[in-house]
């Protein structure tokens, strides 16, 4: 795909124009507005970055926070696991960018080794709902009848409860690990990416071109997967993205709890909760460093999810 | 080109319709009980000779669009028989039904929504193809190609987004995804509606050259009857979910039978202002029809009605030679028993 050559965009609007000269006057700027006269991926790119720079900033973020996880054994000398009761709670330093913990351990490789838990928590968790959201969306929003039916009842159950308490509960259930974690996380987020598949398919399911493309004798499935599901993908991505923040969020308050990833996972919500009652007065850094990772990574989500959405789905935007 | 199998029955309609009903159930509270039906489509009957447009012109939700639907079995139709070509369209299975789909196609009103925003304009016109494992993938292109060059847009636009073209453009898209399957039968639900007056013309032009060209059958929906004019060789006109009148184009335009044809008529904009035709446009809003009214639907606008209106459904009789309206002011040729 390639983004539309300036001129035949123009003569395109142009040709729409019924408002005679008057209304040509900013034309121009309503299309530089709009982006008509970007021709290449890196314009877009750069027009994108221009008109939303908060969203910029929190591509950034994120860009950073996935190349520190990816590439964390270059970022530190230190293994995040190695204890050295010699050091105990050592001073950020030189030798210890943020210093240590309580058993010794170098607590700058634990924030960039947790940046690999937190995403892949993150990442796993949203993955794993939107593609279940999304079966259960298509199906709910393309069979209807019983299927639609059972569905929503079982999604307005799950929405009645709060993220967290339901994170909770199936992380509490399923026992601490990894893949529990991702699982726990992703069950949550299963009913709002299948409501809005649901909406945008039952819309879909009546337009034109779906009627059009059942006319020329195309089977259902095939029209689902070609017609319906390509049409509902700004929306996902915008929740998705929208999403990532919460699941890093969450994923740091199981671990607070302990119902989170189990050692010996560096996570950030756990270092918190291994230090903060503790050593919150005698060794603020403890706190301080994974506090700020966190709110780093949610804010830097939360604003590239907020730019996704203004991008893709205006009508989600809310004024301001 | 017609092939020798189709020269055979050329006597048989492309589309034949019997009664066709289409009642919406109308459900209401928590259990979704049916409270009553949308009498949407109530018994319509016509059929389109090969080579031949009917045009099919009643006000905003006669159900004009439902009558496109119902044929083509893109909603099922409450009851009636329709045959594409002698071919029973209503006891097809879902598989034959779905082989049976490249005789008639179908090209909407709306220019926007009628095309997958996410494909390419060239993949739209060839999905057809590729739907029903037409030629390999040259070939396939070769004909898209040959389809745009048909319709009056350039091959080399074949890569573009729908949102690149104008409305028109899009409508020619439209029949040429339409075309690709080399349909008998094109049903067009307002195909012109949606444009501008001069691309009106434009593509009813088009649409009259394919018909020379490959003989095509059209079912021409619009809601004024100045759109038809040009195209159809005969005119139906809907009133509340049923055919009022239905003649030969000419005697319908130059006598028309039915009160509500007369008042469509005179609001069709007449060029030459001296020619100006006595203004009486139809009074009144479109009765429901969910409880459509009882007797003939239009006596609730009818500057003629009278008691026996309000109870008697008037049948569609033939009031002329081959000209038929159903109100009551008009009398039967024949007798009907
Ligand atoms: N799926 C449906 N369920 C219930 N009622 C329907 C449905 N589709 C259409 N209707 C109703 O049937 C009637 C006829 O609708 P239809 O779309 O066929 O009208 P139309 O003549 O095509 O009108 P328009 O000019 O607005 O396109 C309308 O009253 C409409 O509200
Ligand atoms: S039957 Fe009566 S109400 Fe209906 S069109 Fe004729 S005169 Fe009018
Ligand atoms: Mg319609």
């Amino acid at each position: 795909m390639s983004p539309p050559p300036s001129e035949s965009a123009a003569s395109t609007i142009g040709g729409h124009s019924e408002s005679g000269p008057a209304a040509n006057v900013s034309f121009d700027a309503e299309l530089a507005r709009a982006g008509a006269n970007v021709n290449s991926r890196w314009g877009m790119a750069l027009f994108l970055a221009k008109r939303y720079p908060l969203g910029g900033v929190g591509l950034a973020i994120v860009t950073l926070f996935i190349l520190v996880a990816v590439f964390a054994p270059l970022i530190t000398g230190h293994d995040p696991l190695a204890t050295n009761p010699s050091i105990s709670l050592a001073k950020p330093a030189a030798a210890h960018l943020m210093g240590t913990d309580f058993m010794g351990r170098d607590l700058f490789s634990r924030v960039i080794y947790g940046a690999r838990t937190s995403l892949a928590v993150a990442f796993g968790a949203t993955l794993l709902g939107v593609v279940f959201g999304v079966l259960i969306g298509l199906a709910s929003g393309y069979l209807g009848g019983w299927v639609d039916l059972t569905t929503q009842r079982v999604i307005d159950m799950l929405q009645a409860l709060p993220t967290l308490i339901l994170a909770m509960a199936m992380a509490a259930a399923l026992g601490p690990s990894l893949t529990n974690t991702i699982i726990a996380i992703a069950i949550p987020k299963l009913p709002s990416i299948a409501r809005v598949i649901r909406a945008s398919t039952l819309s879909l399911r009546e337009m034109p071109f779906v009627e059009a493309a059942r006319a020329m004798g195309m089977s259902e499935m095939r029209i689902a997967l070609r017609h319906i599901l390509p049409n509902t993908l700004a929306p996902l991505i915008v929740l998705a993205t929208a999403g990532l923040g919460s699941a890093i969020l969450v994923e740091a308050s199981l671990s607070f709890l302990g119902l989170g990833v189990p050692e010996p996972h560096p996570s950030w919500g756990r270092m918190l909760s291994e230090s903060a009652a503790e050593y919150v007065r005698t060794a603020p850094w403890l706190v301080i460093f994974p506090g700020l990772a966190i709110t780093f990574a949610v804010f830097g989500t939360n604003l590239l999810g907020d730019a996704l959405r203004d991008i893709l789905d205006p009508r989600q935007r809310t004024s301001n | 080109m017609p092939d020798g199998a189709n020269d055979m029955n050329a006597n048989v309609p492309v589309l034949d319709v019997r009664n066709l009903k289409k009642h919406f159930p109308v459900r209401k509270g928590l259990l979704r009980k049916v409270a009553g039906h949308v009498y949407a489509v109530d018994g319509v009957s016509f059929s389109i000779a090969r080579g031949q447009t009917l045009g099919l012109v009643g006000e905003s939700g006669c159900g004009k669009s439902t009558v496109a639907r119902a044929v083509i079995r893109l909603i099922e139709p409450t009851s009636g028989e329709v045959r594409i070509l002698g071919r029973d369209i209503l006891s097809l299975s879902k598989d034959e039904l779905r082989e049976s789909r490249r005789q008639a196609q179908i090209i909407f009103q709306d220019p926007f929504s009628s095309l997958n925003p996410r494909m390419s304009a060239g993949e739209i016109v060839g999905e057809p193809l590729l739907v029903h494992g037409i030629g390999n993938k040259k070939e396939r292109e070769e004909r898209v190609a040959a389809l745009f060059d048909r319709v009056g847009l350039r091959a080399s636009q074949m890569g573009s987004l729908p949102h690149q073209f104008s409305g028109g453009q899009r409508q020619r898209i439209g029949i040429a995804r339409a075309l690709a399957l080399d349909p008998q039968l094109i049903i067009g639900d307002e195909p012109v509606s949606a444009l501008d007056v001069s691309i009106q013309a434009q593509v009813i032009n088009l649409l009259m050259d394919l018909q020379a060209e490959k003989n095509l059958s059209y079912l021409f929906i619009a809601h004024d009857l100045a759109v038809v004019e040009h195209i159809s060789h005969r005119v139906a006109v809907m009133y509340l979910g049923r055919v009022v009148e239905h003649a030969e184009t000419r005697a319908l335009f130059s006598s028309p039978q039915h009160p509500y044809t007369e008042a469509l008529l005179s609001a069709v904009p007449v060029p030459n202002p001296r020619l100006k035709r006595q203004k009486r446009l139809v009074q009144g809003d479109v009765p429901s029809p969910i409880n459509p009214p009882p007797g003939c639907h239009f006596h609730t606008r009818c500057p003629y009605a009278t008691e026996q209106c309000k109870v008697e459904v008037p049948p569609l009789v033939e009031v002329a030679p081959d000209h038929w309206a159903a109100c009551h002011l008009r009398k039967p040729l024949v007798a009907v028993v």
